[in-house]
């Protein structure tokens, strides 16, 4: 059979100058997603402001010194028993909660699982976490204290969450987030801002940073 | 006649036509994905520590960087891990507010509220030099922080 050929443009240069490109964007490239502990700082107190007053109950102290070494509630512990320790804290429900916006008086927590103890926190809303560092302390090791922190609560948060609404609350949270990125589930988002919102308020992330020792 | 026949038999060329498409698909994944790193670090690339309760930071352009670590050059900037990176070059805490607002300055104000800082501070670094930035981020109003790290996995 007879075939024209069409005479062929010459494209191996090209490949060429893509090469070049690709490997100038390939150097120059910084894949790493910035990732990390998100804080929001309290905002700066008024110069009359006067501190409430908290009961000591309601406040589980970490203290890290220079060397690294953690003082939980006046008792030496390892780093590894610090999750625990704030989960028996928070969760603990010994009396009842702060009242709400709206006025109606605080409740008694009735999805803690923890103690009751008289001696620890009365509430997980009314439950602080201070952590005080030395100036001399290494980053890390307040970086760990602070992932260890939050993963109590993580774990708290996600108890709940299972027990409410049926999945865990990472997932109950990329559903809202995945929710209100997309067209088809616009009616979900308010659901699911609901549920988040609820859990959230459930267990409040109260970690505040004491002024350091030097 | 005869030596056009035999060039026909002869093995033809591999058709390199679609290598462009396959190098240009790959230059434009990775053209898409580049973030161009705006500041030198004058600081060695600080060693993030690992944790696992991480959030991603969304919008890049609301996010401005302090680095915190070990001068490359200790004959000019000194020794230790506490060493301040602004933009270009070595800092000292008191110059946060200022960058804080020269970065605000680039963006609109409705959005100043979503601006995070991004501390990036080595593992060796002392708390006391972070709480000092961090009071500075706080007299500016710059509430918003976030502790970069690397993602360990779960011990």
């Amino acid at each position: 059979m007879a075939r024209r050929d069409n005479p062929e443009i010459n494209a191996g240069s090209m490949a060429d100058i893509a090469f070049l490109l690709l490997i100038f964007f390939l150097v120059t490239t910084t894949m790493n997603v910035d990732s990390g502990i998100s804080k929001k700082l309290s905002e700066k107190p008024p110069a009359d402001y006067v501190p409430p007053i908290i009961k000591k109950k309601n406040i589980f102290e970490v203290n890290i010194n220079r060397n690294n070494e953690l003082l939980v509630e006046g008792e030496r512990m390892d780093i590894k028993s610090l999750k625990d320790e704030a989960v028996k804290f928070i969760d603990n429900g010994g009396g009842i909660g702060n009242p709400s916006e709206d006025g109606t008086p605080g409740k008694e927590c009735d999805y803690c699982q923890g103690e009751r103890s008289e001696a620890s926190s009365d509430h997980p809303s009314k439950a602080i976490i201070s952590v005080q560092s030395d100036r001399g302390t290494d980053y890390g090791t307040y970086i760990v204290v602070q992932n260890e922190l939050l993963k109590a609560y993580t774990e708290l948060r996600n108890r709940l969450s299972r027990e409410r609404y049926g999945i865990s609350y990472d997932e109950l949270e990329q559903a809202f987030i995945d929710a209100k990125k997309s067209a088809d589930l616009k009616s979900q988002v308010d659901k699911l801002r609901r549920k988040v919102e609820d859990i959230k308020t459930a267990y409040p992330q109260i970690i505040s940073d004491a002024e350091p020792t030097s | 006649m005869s030596k056009f026949r035999k060039k026909k038999k002869g093995i033809p060329a591999v058709n390199t036509a679609a290598l462009p498409d396959i190098v240009f698909m790959l230059l434009f994944f990775f053209m898409v994905t580049t973030t161009m790193r705006e500041t030198n670090l004058v600081i060695e690339n600080p060693r993030l520590p690992g944790a696992t309760e991480i959030k991603k930071l969304e919008d890049k352009s609301l996010v401005s960087t302090i680095y915190i670590g070990k001068s490359k050059d200790p004959n000019r900037d000194g020794v230790g891990y506490n060493k301040v990176q602004l933009n270009d070059k070595i800092s000292s805490a008191d110059q946060v507010p200022a960058f804080i607002f020269s970065k605000r300055d680039k963006i609109a104000e409705a959005l100043h509220p979503f601006m995070t800082t991004s501390i990036k501070a080595d593992k060796e670094s002392n708390v006391g030099t972070i709480i000092d930035v961090r009071l500075k981020l706080r007299d500016v109003n710059a509430l918003k922080i976030n502790y970069s790290t690397t993602a360990a996995t779960d011990n």
